[in-house]
């Protein structure tokens, strides 16, 4: 497992260097014809060891949010816009690095004792310090259009629990790195570990037209928000989280905004698991999507499943995720890939 | 050698939240042992570093110094599911805390993360306000029943973060607000090594400040001081404060004008100042300034006080930031004004009036 490395890398969509260097370093030998596509995207095929079988395809996205310089005050402050979904609010008083040389910096915040109102700041009204006293020695340091990433290094937690940026889908990239590793497969794998997922499923789009593939698994983290609501009526059953709950196994999504899952991978799924003691979780909560969103409408189309690993926070300087979560989503995208035929594509009617 | 910078990272990567000192207290100990000739301790912890004279005055005079150690902080009000919720101890902002990572003072210190929701599944109206204190969860990553074992309501919760160099001299942290200033004392002290003065110094890191002045309050009855200098933090420039209360980064202290400060002894203080080519800035306040001179100046018979303030921007958050220039000046000006001290001070800072009165009452 590559995770560390992977989620301490910085790859703000369009800008996945770092984790592409990481990736291509760690399956050179796993697989053939490993290439990097227009967009970015690493491709390449771990061939398989059975005849007249789908060609799978397996992605998982490099980029990750973050924000990017827009301009600078004359008081060398920066200002800047996010790359991605982010909630403002988790925004002030945060540490953040720019650029490729990770300048540091701070986002500012008005004293409390000059400032009270509640009503939330919008990106547009916040700004970045690196120090800086003038609009030239802060452009001098850093470029508009240069990315900012949260500060944050990865830790483990007590037995099961890591904590880190970017999990969202680094922990894919790692998955896949450890899928690519392992084996062989009876299938043909064909990896993507593809870019700009944040800003629109982006580079999946082009991976699959070029593999054209039978059949398609995306590996995410996804939202799990598995927290009890403080200001809840204790007695109340039905005022919990929707969400998945970390510790629970894999999260296998019925539909999500992007797509709605084919339900004989859905079906093949829940078999795959409960055959092989792996457990699971469904959640069919509409919130986020996934590069399935954009493979599934491939070319003539794609029948594709998302398998998640459930974090807590994702979008924020800190994830949260369950080691067991991890070993049990990697058992069942292999058994997947052990036990996938055409037959599990056979129509019923 | 005494290491500036890196005895004020030590200061404010510590945790000593208001009522809760202890660590500074033993930090600061053991990095004034060389500094001062005593250390003494009072009944509420503030800790009082003693640097006597090399030429006594007749009669001895003394004069304090001040500068809190304690933090802003949270502290545990329960803990639900393995999750904790919070209250505040003073001063927390908490539009600063969703996201930020911090340390739950448990039976052992434990990393947390204060809980955000993902984008993703935010209502539209939850995006608009800042969540409140009831509203905020700690996550320490932990199963519960370990939680239950190791988190009980009382205990204290800080900010997890690291001093962080910013371009030039600049600095980003915790708790500047005001170990920025125990560090300007701990420098004024370093520098009287190398100097001769004829008041005792005593050196008061004081706790309960952001609470009400509580340390400093029973730390000047203590030492019953001649004169004394408070030090604090200021409101630097940034937008959303309005420029009438900011000091300059980079200019300097920033030395009080109003009720409670004593105007010669600020003429005094200027004085040095410009002897020595020290930057300084004007500080008008108008009434109470929210600080330890408020509770000093009023101490036993009244004690001719100042107040020096370093510029720091986002206070009460986990990135204020200050320049390490400021530091140093503050800390070359109180040792210069301390050197400087004679036995006729106290009569060249008196009142005017009563000499004259004196004078004309002479003849009869």
């Amino acid at each position: 497992m590559i995770l560390e490395a992977l989620s301490n890398a910085v790859g703000i969509s369009g800008r996945e260097d770092a984790v592409r260097k990481i990736i291509l370093e760690a399956i050179n030998g796993h697989a053939e014809n490993i290439r990097i596509d227009a967009m970015g995207s690493i491709t390449a095929v771990k061939k398989g060891t059975g005849e007249n079988l789908p060609r799978v395809m397996v992605a998982a996205h490099m980029d990750e949010i973050g924000f990017m310089v827009t301009g600078f005050d004359g008081n060398g402050l920066i200002r800047f816009t996010s790359v991605g979904g982010v909630d403002a609010r988790i925004l002030p008083g945060l540490r953040v690095r720019l650029g490729d040389d990770l300048i540091p910096g701070v986002i500012i915040w008005t004293p409390i004792h000059h400032n009270r109102s509640q009503s939330v700041k919008g990106i547009s009204d916040l700004r970045i310090d690196i120090g800086a006293t003038k609009k030239e020695a802060a452009s001098g340091k850093v470029s508009r259009g240069d990315r900012i990433t949260f500060d944050s290094k990865f830790m483990e937690i007590g037995e099961t629990m890591m904590r880190g940026k970017a999990f969202d889908d680094r922990v894919g990239c790692s998955l896949l790195v450890d899928i690519l590793q392992g084996g062989p497969y009876p299938v043909d794998v064909l990896a993507a570990f593809t870019t700009q997922e944040e800003v629109g499923l982006r580079g999946a789009k082009v991976a699959a037209q070029h593999f054209d593939p039978d059949v398609a698994f995306v590996l995410e983290g996804t939202t799990a928000h598995d927290l009890p609501n403080p200001q809840a009526d204790a007695d109340d059953e039905t005022d919990i989280n929707p969400t998945a709950r970390v510790g629970d196994g894999p999260v296998l999504s019925a539909m999500d905004s992007s797509m709605i899952t084919d339900p004989r991978l859905f079906k093949f799924l829940k078999q795959t698991a409960e055959a092989n003691d792996i457990p699971y979780q469904i959640k069919s909560r509409r919130g986020g999507g996934t590069d399935a969103g954009s493979i599934h409408l491939a070319k003539a189309g794609t029948s594709s499943a998302v398998i998640s690993a459930p974090c807590r926070y994702i979008h924020s300087p800190a994830a949260m995720m369950s080691k067991n979560d991890y070993a049990a989503m990697l058992n069942l995208a292999q058994a997947a890939l052990n036990a996938i035929t055409f037959d599990t594509l056979a129509r019923e009617n | 050698m005494f290491d500036l910078k890196a005895h004020l990272k030590s200061l404010v990567e510590a945790h000593g939240p208001s009522g809760h000192e202890g660590p500074i207290a033993d930090l600061l100990r053991n990095d004034w042992a060389d500094l001062t000739d005593e250390i003494d301790q009072d009944g509420l912890g503030s800790l009082i570093g003693v640097k006597r004279a090399t030429e006594p005055a007749d009669p001895p005079r003394r004069i304090m110094l001040a500068a809190h150690m304690d933090e802003i902080g949270l502290m545990v009000s329960d803990v639900i599911d393995g999750f904790i919720t919070v209250h505040r101890i003073s001063g927390v902002d908490n539009r600063v805390m969703l996201a930020q990572p911090v340390i739950v003072h448990g039976k052992q210190p434990l990393p947390g993360i204060v809980a955000s929701k993902p984008p993703h599944l935010l209502a539209s109206g939850e995006r608009k306000k800042y969540p409140g204190f009831g509203d905020l969860l700690i996550d320490v990553g932990l199963p519960a029943e370990e939680v239950n074992e190791l988190v009980k309501p009382g205990d204290l919760i800080t900010p997890d973060v690291e001093m962080i160099d910013l371009s030039g001299r600049k600095v980003a942290a915790k708790a500047f607000d005001d170990r920025a200033c125990v560090a300007a004392m701990s420098f004024c002290l370093d520098q009287l090594r190398g100097m001769r003065h004829s008041w005792d110094v005593y050196a008061a890191a004081t706790v309960q400040e952001e609470t009400g002045y509580q340390g400093a309050t029973v730390a000047s009855y203590k030492i019953q001081p001649d004169i004394a200098i408070a030090l604090d933090v200021t409101f630097a420039e940034q937008p959303g404060v309005d420029q009438d209360s900011t000091a300059s980064m980079n200019g300097g202290p920033a030395v009080g004008i109003g009720p409670n400060f004593h105007d010669k002894l600020r003429d005094k203080l200027l004085e040095t100042a410009k002897t020595y080519e020290i930057k300084t800035q004007d500080d008008p306040i108008a009434g109470r300034s929210g600080t330890d001179a408020w509770a000093i100046q009023v101490s036993r018979e009244g004690v001719p006080t100042l107040l020096l303030s370093i510029p720091i921007r986002n206070m009460h958050s986990p990135v204020e930031t200050l320049d390490m220039a400021d530091i140093e000046r503050t800390g070359r000006l109180l040792a210069h004004f301390i050197a400087g001290l004679d036995a006729d001070f106290m009569a060249a800072i008196d009142w005017p009036g009563l000499a004259d009165l004196k004078t004309a009452e002479t003849p009869a």
